[in-house]
């Protein structure tokens, strides 16, 4: 296999960490909220995930309450930044750094233990087609991933809820004045992005890498917030984005298996670097930022 | 769906103006809720909470040796968090102090590592500049990017931090490693005038406090006081006004984020050339972060952050302690942070709004 | 007289320790044009909230059509057939006009689309469904929100200061339309403070004065004086008259600007050409929305011109183009904006601190230090010369109400004896004492030397304060319009941009 086969076999896979998460931070920054506690959501996740399938609970079991357990989470965060209008950037990392405690106390006891990961799904005919073919064979969840990337997509274009989050989003007070529960719509997007976050971390721990092991998410988390960003806020982009994080991160491993000669903190660093230039290219062009972005991003909402 | 909320939830009511109880009483009542919570916790964890809350909150008070080694732990904290609170108040979100605390301690490693043989009193002082400069200089790549690409500070900041992070990894894993030093990811140990000089003999604490207390006073007239304080305050309360005044929105962003760079910068030399004596793996046990609470738990006040910092490090000694006595995992000092700083956020909202129960009184008699 | 459509009693309604409404008595009758007359702050957008369920009234009831009712929210109201139309819009600017439409009535966008049509061609409201909102006028947005509201088939049609946004050819349209609706059945409430309009228009009016109602009378059988006595509890202040004088020197001369801004929902502008000179008011007419904030932005510093543009805007004889605003207001300028809340006071801060904000050259800095007794005396001689009525020079800006608030802005601006003042909408959401105070004074400083550029939508107010008067239609400016030679029915020509340039540049434009 070479370089590229494994780069386009395993790109889907590594991407849907990133995909699940930013797609619950889409939904959130479209209502008009910042939660920049998706990296502790994502541990708590993980280890809710970890625990439950290394005691025999099943893949199933580990994703609902690694999705339950993050929703709470994130209500903690609605509560106090959407109820008690705390600064929303604050509250983000107070409960990112709560939940990567959480993970780490509730991992202690796990720590380099492993479970078995999910057996993958071939696409009859697609999967033969040489070289690209690597794509079409995949867990269950990096094809829900799909189908969740798609829904979202049609809910923002086609639903009347996809307006009215697109609404508040906007401009809250005029929602709140034509009659909608701008603090609710809020709370459920928070919810969801929180629910999401949970999955993309049990993905990561027991699918991905089936392996406990402290501070697992590494910065993940925060490659999801920006993608949203990379994404313009537009769902198909942060599919494309999700994408190249999930090629990049295979950079690494194809770099090794070719022998080049680079130290592996550069390879590790790569995602990150990576975040930071795509980061500058993007922001750089202010207008696209300002077509696209949400207007109340951020701000406590105040009738 | 409104109904609902406004027939069964309290109100938040935006107080007339801002409430001084409010303000001094939410860090200790933050401080006691998020303590109750905790122990809660150790409870279910089937810890003895007596022992825990003993060792936690108490027994770093309880020896000489131990408050000194509170007061070692409150020199990066105190300073990072004084850095960061001038960030914060100007809406510069610099959370990447971790990393500029790292490149300070390489920075400052670079002379005890390149010339291990030089002596002179000199050597202590040019490394905690040189840590300074290795802050701002990491510092200053957020600022660019934030100015010149509009980029977020918050995610680039970040992101630097994790690289920072391999960049240590990799100095200590390869050309700083100690060729003497077990295959340990450390460097070799400093010599005697790469360290910060003690100030109380029998303890580990250094000048480096002193300097630290000079720099929050200095802090305090900056912000309190000074008209480019003032300036940066504007800019954070209401950036149009900052505009409308004429005060320049780059050089906020970039001052900011340089004080954060070189405070962190300064705070990762200090531990270096202070307790540690030698750039390893662990030199930041997480201060980067710690310091953002203590920024805010001191309600980004320089007075404030200074008793803030110290109920941090008794949070740190106490967590080493209990780990010891109760056996408790060291995650829970982030725990307990996570929730403290939670805790913070709701009492302080009490600052600007009060609660009211009233329900919605308005029922059309038949 | 028949029984009414709706019926309040005893309606209160405080915010925190301001009581917005007080016992509040109102009967509209079915097939009526009823007015709410009363000034800025007198708690009409209050009363009009509590009728469509934006909030709860504290005490009292409603009867709506001889039941009993509790509006619990905007979408209850809906329900029951109450619309209204917002002074500042609720529409969604990233949405198209049918999706704005599609958030309150129920129905797939295609049959939406059709029914927008029909009901445009109706009622003289015509609009692009397709449209984005973010493009449009205006007048357009307001047609927009009045479908929505008829959409949804309502017995009551609420319009808060509607008039306040149109030009007059376009005002006298709209009323065209309320009248047809009111023929086909629907009741209107309209909520004014212009006394002409509601005589014009209105079958019955309820005067609100601090909250109380203080009169029901037919607006048709008094004059707009008797009007006014009861809308603000005395005579209306008379207006200041202006000394005539010769134009001075030169303080501000924009030449032929184009501007594109880096923001995609604001307005460019193009070709922008003016002066001001030493003791004239120059006037900019037009509806908000037209240029207003984009200009103000490029005269202010708080935008700057591109590097290549060079020579349009000089100040005092300066090319002030990429000079930020703290280098003009080194050249003798001064500003007091639009918004006053987070732009021109931090409404957080102290009055003393606010003071600071521009006034800090007068010496109120020593050594970079804040010198706390010389800013806080600036701040007494404020507020003791402009009237600000605050428990002191400490409180917050936030705090004051927005009369108050705009004359400590205008008096710090003024006390910094600028060349040159710029004035942005001196009197939005002013009580009318305050707003006279605040135009008596441009007029004294005016006639004491100073150049004063006012913006404003207020026709009557240009026409008090001005000289003379450009009118800012799609970016683009008039040629300036001699005051006393000009009637508001030509402004308003341009302010719908009927006029072309080359028909009025013989007649009316200034030599």
């Amino acid at each position: 296999m070479n370089a590229i086969e494994f780069i386009l076999a395993g790109m889907l896979a590594a991407a849907t960490p990133f995909l699940l998460a930013a797609l619950g931070e889409l939904v959130v920054e479209r209502a008009g909220v910042l939660n920049l506690g998706v990296e502790g959501l994502m541990a708590f996740g993980a280890v809710l995930a970890f625990i439950i399938v290394h005691h025999g609970g099943g893949h199933l079991l580990g994703f609902v309450a690694a999705g339950l357990g993050s929703a709470v989470l994130s209500l903690i965060f609605a509560v106090i930044a959407l109820g008690f209008r705390a600064n929303q950037v604050a509250t983000g990392l107070a409960i990112g750094i709560l939940g990567q405690g959480l993970s780490a106390l509730f991992g202690k006891t796990y720590e380099s233990l492993t479970v078995k990961g999910l057996r993958k799904l071939a696409l009859p005919w697609l999967s033969e087609i040489p070289v690209v073919g690597g794509l079409f064979i995949q867990d269950v969840v990096v094809w829900l991933s799909l189908a969740a990337t798609f829904a979202i997509w049609a809910m923002f274009a086609y639903t009347k809820i996809g307006l009215v989050v697109r609404a508040i989003g906007e401009n809250p007070k005029a929602a709140h004045a034509i009659g909608y529960s701008v603090i609710t719509v809020r709370f459920a997007a928070v919810a969801f992005g929180g629910t999401m976050a949970g999955f993309a971390g049990a993905y990561a721990a027991v699918v991905y890498t089936p392996l406990w092991a402290d501070g697992m998410i590494a910065g993940r988390g925060w490659i999801a917030i920006a993608l949203v960003v990379f994404g313009t806020w537009l769902t198909g982009r942060i599919f494309l984005g999700a994408c190249l994080f999930g090629a990049v991160s295979l950079m690494g491993l194809a770099a090794q298996a070719t022998g080049l000669d680079v130290p592996s903190q550069v390879l590790a660093s790569l995602p990150y670097l990576v975040t930071i230039i795509v980061l500058g290219v993007i922001s750089a062009d202010r207008r696209l930022l300002k077509l696209n972005g949400i207007a109340s991003l951020g701000e406590p909402f105040e009738r | 769906m409104s109904a609902f909320s406004a027939a069964f939830l309290p109100t938040l009511v935006r107080r007339e103006r801002a409430s001084l109880a409010a303000t001094l009483l939410a860090p200790p009542v933050a401080l006691a809720a998020a303590t109750v919570v905790n122990l809660e916790l150790y409870v279910l964890m089937g810890r003895d909470p007596v022992a825990v809350a003993y060792a936690m909150l108490l027994e770093p008070f309880l020896s000489w040796a131990s408050f000194s080694e509170v007061l070692l732990k409150i020199g990066p904290l105190l300073l990072i968090a004084q850095g960061l609170a001038i960030g914060f108040r100007a809406k510069v979100f610099n959370i990447g102090a971790e990393g500029q605390f790292i490149l300070g301690a390489i920075f400052a490693s670079a002379i005890p590592v390149w010339f291990p043989q030089a002596t002179g009193q000199w050597i202590w002082p040019v490394m905690l500049l040189l840590g300074t400069l290795g802050g701002a200089l990491w510092a200053s790549l957020t600022a660019f990017w934030r100015v010149r690409l509009n980029a977020n500070e918050i995610l680039v900041s970040l992101m630097l931090s994790l690289v920072a992070a391999q960049f240590l990894n990799y100095l200590l894993l390869g050309p700083w490693k100690d060729p003497n030093g077990f295959n340990f990811p450390q460097s070799v140990m400093f010599q005697y005038d790469a360290m910060v000089p003690i100030l109380i003999s029998g303890t580990r604490v250094n000048v480096s406090l002193l300097l630290t207390i000079a720099l929050s006073i200095a802090a305090w007239i900056f912000m309190q006081k000074s008209f480019i304080g003032y300036k940066l305050q504007v800019g954070g309360l209401a950036p149009r006004a900052a505009s409308y005044a004429g005060f320049n929105e780059g050089w906020a962003i970039w001052l900011s984020l340089l004080i954060g760079g070189c405070a962190a910068g300064l705070a990762g030399a200090a531990e270096v050339a202070g307790p540690l004596g030698q750039l390893q793996r662990s030199i930041s046990t997480g201060y980067g972060y710690a310091a953002i609470i203590v920024a805010y738990l001191g309600g980004l006040h320089p007075i404030g952050i200074i008793v803030s910092a110290l109920c941090m490090a008794v949070l740190y000694i106490g967590g080493d302690n209990a780990m010891v006595s109760a056996n408790l995992p060291i995650a829970a000092v982030r725990v307990f942070q996570g929730s403290l700083l939670l805790a913070y956020l709701v009492a302080v909202a009490f600052v600007r709004y009060r609660l009211e129960w009233r329900r919605a009184a308005y029922r059309s008699q038949p | 007289m028949t029984a009414p459509l709706l019926s309040l009693r005893g309606i209160s309604k405080s915010y925190g320790q301001i009581r917005a409404n007080q016992g509040i008595d109102l009967d509209v009758a079915p097939q009526s044009i009823h007015a709410i007359l009363g000034e800025n702050g007198a708690g009409k957008s209050t009363l009009m909230k509590l009728i469509y369920g934006v909030e709860q009234p504290d005490v009292g009831t409603v009867v709506w059509d001889g039941e009993p009712l509790s509006v619990a929210s905007p979408a209850e109201a809906r329900r029951k057939g109450i619309g209204m139309v917002f002074q500042h819009f609720s529409l969604f600017e990233t949405l198209t006009v049918v999706e704005n439409i599609q958030l309150v009535v129920p129905g797939r966008k295609a049959d939406l689309t059709q029914r927008i049509r029909t009901l445009g061609r109706d009622f003289g409201l015509e609009v692009d469904p397709l449209a984005h909102v973010h493009p449009l006028s205006v007048g357009e947005r307001q047609r927009v929100e009045i479908i929505r509201c008829l959409m949804t088939n309502p017995k009551l049609l609420i319009l808060d200061e509607p008039t306040s946004v149109l030009p007059p050819q376009s005002v006298d349209k709209l009323f065209d339309t309320l009248r047809r609706l009111r023929d086909g059945g629907v009741s209107i409430l309209f909520i004014s403070h212009k006394l002409e309009e509601i005589r014009a228009i209105c079958d019955r009016a309820t005067i609100l004065r601090g909250g109380r109602v203080t009169g029901h009378v037919d607006p048709r059988e008094y004059d707009a004086h008797d009007l006014a006595r009861m809308m603000i509890g005395r005579d209306m202040p008379e207006p200041m008259p202006a000394l005539p004088q010769s134009g001075g020197e030169k303080r501000l001369e924009i030449i032929g600007l184009d501007y594109q801004p880096d923001d995609p929902f604001a307005v460019p502008l193009s070709d922008i050409s003016l002066t001001v000179r030493a003791g004239e008011i120059l006037g900019i007419a037009g509806i908000s929305g037209n240029g207003q904030s984009e200009l103000a932005a490029l005269i202010s510093g708080e935008a700057v011109l591109p590097r290549e543009q060079r020579d349009r805007i000089y100040m005092m004889g300066k090319d002030v183009g990429r000079l930020d605003a703290a280098a003009r207001r080194l050249l003798g300028f001064a500003f007091v904006p639009e918004d006053r809340h987070g732009r021109g006071a931090v409404p957080e801060m102290s009055l003393v601190l606010n003071s600071l904000l521009t006034a800090h050259p007068l010496n109120l800095i020593r050594h970079g230090l804040v010198n706390k007794t010389k800013a806080t005396a600036f701040t007494n001689a404020c507020i003791l010369q402009y009237d600000v009525r605050t428990p002191g020079p400490e409180a917050e800006a936030g705090a004051l109400s927005g009369g108050n608030l705009q004359k400590f802005i205008v008096g710090r601006e003024t006390m910094l004896s600028p060349k040159l003042l710029f004035v942005a909408q001196p009197t939005w959401g002013v009580d009318i004492g305050a707003a006279s105070a605040i135009r008596r004074r441009l007029i004294t400083l005016r006639n004491e030397g100073m150049a004063i550029l006012v913006i404003s939508e207020e026709l009557e107010e240009l026409f008090e304060l001005c000289d003379s008067i450009q009118v800012l239609h799609h970016g683009t400016l008039s040629p300036p319009l001699v005051t006393q030679a000009t009637r508001p029915e030509e402004i308003g020509r341009y302010m719908i941009g009927a006029h072309t340039a080359s028909q009025t540049a013989d007649r009316k434009a200034l030599p």
